[in-house]
């Protein structure tokens, strides 16, 4: 019996290491949660098209930063992008895959969604804590007409590090210098006030429970939950709602050229969001594998091909053409094999 | 021999068994030389593994936290800044949080748990026992996230509604009980998570404190009634007695695992890194749940070098209340030497 058990243990162990054999061929990528559900769909699909196997685990922009300097995994994935000087340090390149917009939501009694109207400095101040009714003259001089609750707001806050906190904070820290004196930007920052959900959906269950509150999710989140959005105040001034178009909007505003180091948070133009982000793929420029870094390419340029209708469903937007020629362009011009041969996308 | 005890039929038959001869005694086993060795060094084997793990983890626990240790010293014991963009870290927050929550989840699940063991034990009708008993031990099986989402979605709102406006509303004036009952009454916090962790550890706490009554001869308790002792005069001076070690090993069991709880609380807690008044409704932090929240966000560095401090400081505080229970137990076992 002790001996059968062995060497069953023996053939189970055997076999796995041959499945590891055979999978090795597969491409592997971790990071943002964000993106996780298209990168998810495009696998799939990538693989119903070609046979190809795309395995993304989806552990956090920290996490999947800390993964491909360590060379665990094929390729990362990060909300918050790197800056050109940690690019270069770590032997790096990054490109965006899909956009998407933090909302802020609200739950005021009879509001309908795309009511409030706000301003990145008074919200910086909600959440600063100086702000703490909603009939505060701040909100009530952007509101002519609308009556507003002599109510105590109760800000909700992403208790969990995230890059939806990163660029909701990147955005205050743009409109308020209170805010970027006192807290600062960060996928985690020290709250002055309010209460943290874990994720999307703790936020939005705070919001939805608490009467009064504001938070900030997700745009596909928001709007798959029917929110109570507000219209923000972009750069150009005007008060826009999110939608595609206002995202869309932000990203052509950005000079994507020179650097993808974009943070697309109070860009300029008359109709764009004003907490937009990309979100973005990490990979080293020497492949030390160049058979999988030429899968995981691949895998790209089939998404930039063929994934916009995806991503439109599932609510991200697709990036404007120019930014992929430049992602495209960015491959060919950097990645290479350890031989320092390039690596070429097809 | 089975003449003589007749009363005791079912040993009858293997008595006679035995009596009647028939044919060889079976043969002796010969057992392998080398098994009795071999499974001496597996039972060794695994006693050392348990204590290589714990070294392992304390050694990269120590590693790990090395650059916050080095950075921080042990100011960040009683220190409640926690702000990752200027890099300052300090763990008084959640060490608040995780000891205030366990307590207050003790306060409630020690007597309900005792309550549950004595009713099991002593007063329940026989065929209520065995249901009630497998409904309690299911308790204990349902995941932790389930107690989360519903402390969030249902147990959160009847709080704020029901019982911490009416709260605040009776002794907000008064001057220390108001500092208590201060701040906003949204149904999570402290008091939140410290009750729903209550309902998590009962069914562990009431599991042993069952079954270490169920241990108590009933030859003790028969005669502490035959001397016209009340059921509850029995519990008290025979039963606790007699099973005071197994209780409070239960509860230390209970306490471990409020300590340790993770998703449950998270959902509860608040997740605010600020320690603004010592009331009961404020929302906070506990160790776990900043572990839970922060970690994989956490960049290389300080930041991640604080958390992996938090939780040594969360392994020391497990270690010392194990300590302090064994503790107890010496002393009471010393002062039951001198009363006797």
């Amino acid at each position: 019996m002790p001996k059968l058990c062995v060497r069953g243990v023996l053939a189970a162990s055997a076999a796995y290491l041959m499945c590891g054999a055979v999978l090795a061929q597969d491409v592997t990528g971790a990071g943002a949660s964000f993106p996780a559900p298209i990168y998810a769909k495009w696998a799939d699909s990538y693989h119903k098209a070609t046979g190809a196997r795309i395995n993304y685990q989806s552990v956090g922009s920290g996490a999947g930063v800390k993964q491909i300097s360590a060379k665990t995994v094929d390729f990362g994935a990060t909300d918050a992008p790197l800056s050109d000087e940690q690019l270069a340090k770590d032997g790096l390149i990054q490109f965006p895959t899909v956009i998407g917009g933090v909302v802020p939501v609200v739950n005021i009694k009879g509001m309908a969604p795309g009511q409030l109207k706000l301003t990145g400095a008074v919200l910086g101040d909600i959440y600063l804590g100086k702000i703490t009714k909603w009939n505060d003259a701040a909100i009530t001089a952007l509101n002519p007409g609308l009556s507003l609750p002599d109510a105590a707001i109760a800000p909700v806050t992403r208790a969990d590090g995230s890059g939806t906190s990163f660029l909701f904070t990147n955005y205050l820290s743009k409109t308020n210098p209170d805010w970027k004196a006192k807290v600062g930007e960060g996928t985690a920052v020290k709250w002055p006030t309010g209460v943290g959900g874990k994720g999307n959906e703790g936020v939005s269950a705070f919001v939805q429970r608490l009467p009064n509150a504001i938070g900030y999710v997700e745009y596909a989140y928001a709007k798959q939950n029917k929110m109570s959005h507000v219209l923000l105040q972009n750069k150009a001034g005007s008060f826009v709602g999110p939608d595609d178009d206002t995202f869309k909007a932000a990203a052509a505003g950005a000079d994507w050229s020179k650097s993808f180091h974009q943070v697309l948070t109070d860009q300029a133009g008359k109709d764009s969001w004003p907490i937009t982000g990309a979100t973005f793929i990490l990979m080293h420029k020497v492949q030390d594998k160049p058979a999988t870094g030429t899968a995981a390419l691949k895998f790209f340029d089939w998404a930039y091909a063929q994934g916009d209708k995806t991503a439109a469903e599932l609510d991200y937007v697709p990036l404007p053409a120019t930014v992929k020629e430049l992602a495209r362009k960015l491959w060919a011009d950097n990645l290479e094999d350890a031989a320092g041969k390039p690596l070429g996308a097809n | 021999m089975a003449a003589a005890l007749p009363a005791e039929p079912c040993d009858a038959p293997a008595a006679m068994e035995r009596s009647i001869p028939q044919g060889h005694p079976p043969q002796r086993r010969r057992p392998a030389p080398w098994a009795d060795r071999l499974f001496a060094l597996l039972a060794h084997g695994a006693a050392w593994l348990t204590l290589l793990l714990l070294a392992g983890i304390i050694v990269s626990l120590l590693f790990g936290a090395a650059p916050a240790i080095q950075h921080f010293g042990l100011q960040f014991l009683w220190s409640s800044e926690w702000d990752p963009v200027q890099q300052k870290f300090g763990g008084l927050v959640m060490i608040y949080g995780t000891l205030m929550t366990s307590f207050i989840a003790l306060l409630i699940a020690v007597p309900v748990s005792f309550g549950i063991a004595l009713f099991l034990t002593e007063l329940s009708p026989g065929w209520l026992k065995r249901p009630l008993g497998i409904a309690i031990e299911l308790l204990a099986a349902v995941p932790s996230i389930v107690y989360g989402m519903w402390g969030l979605l249902v147990f959160g709102p009847i709080l704020a509604t029901w019982v911490q406006a009416p709260l605040q509303a009776a002794f907000g004036n008064v001057p220390l009980l108001g500092s208590l009952f201060s701040g906003p009454p949204v149904g999570i916090g402290i008091l939140c998570a410290g009750i729903i962790l209550g309902v998590m550890i009962i069914p562990f706490i009431a599991a042993v404190m069952r079954d270490v009554f169920e241990v108590t001869p009933p030859m003790l308790k028969e005669s502490a009634y035959a001397l016209g002792s009340t059921t509850w005069e029995v519990v008290s001076k025979v039963v606790l007695p007699y099973t005071k070690t197994g209780v409070i090993g239960g509860i230390m069991l209970g306490l471990g695992r409020a300590l340790g709880e993770t998703m449950a609380v998270t959902f509860v807690i608040g997740n605010f890194n600020q320690l603004d008044s010592l009331s009961l409704f404020q929302a906070a932090n506990s160790i776990t749940s900043a572990l839970a929240n922060e970690f994989a966000e956490a960049g290389a560095g300080l930041h991640q070098a604080s958390l992996i401090y938090l939780g040594l400081v969360l392994f020391f505080i497990t270690f010392v209340v194990l300590a302090l229970s064994k503790l107890l137990l010496l002393r009471l076992k010393r002062s039951e030497g001198t009363r006797s």
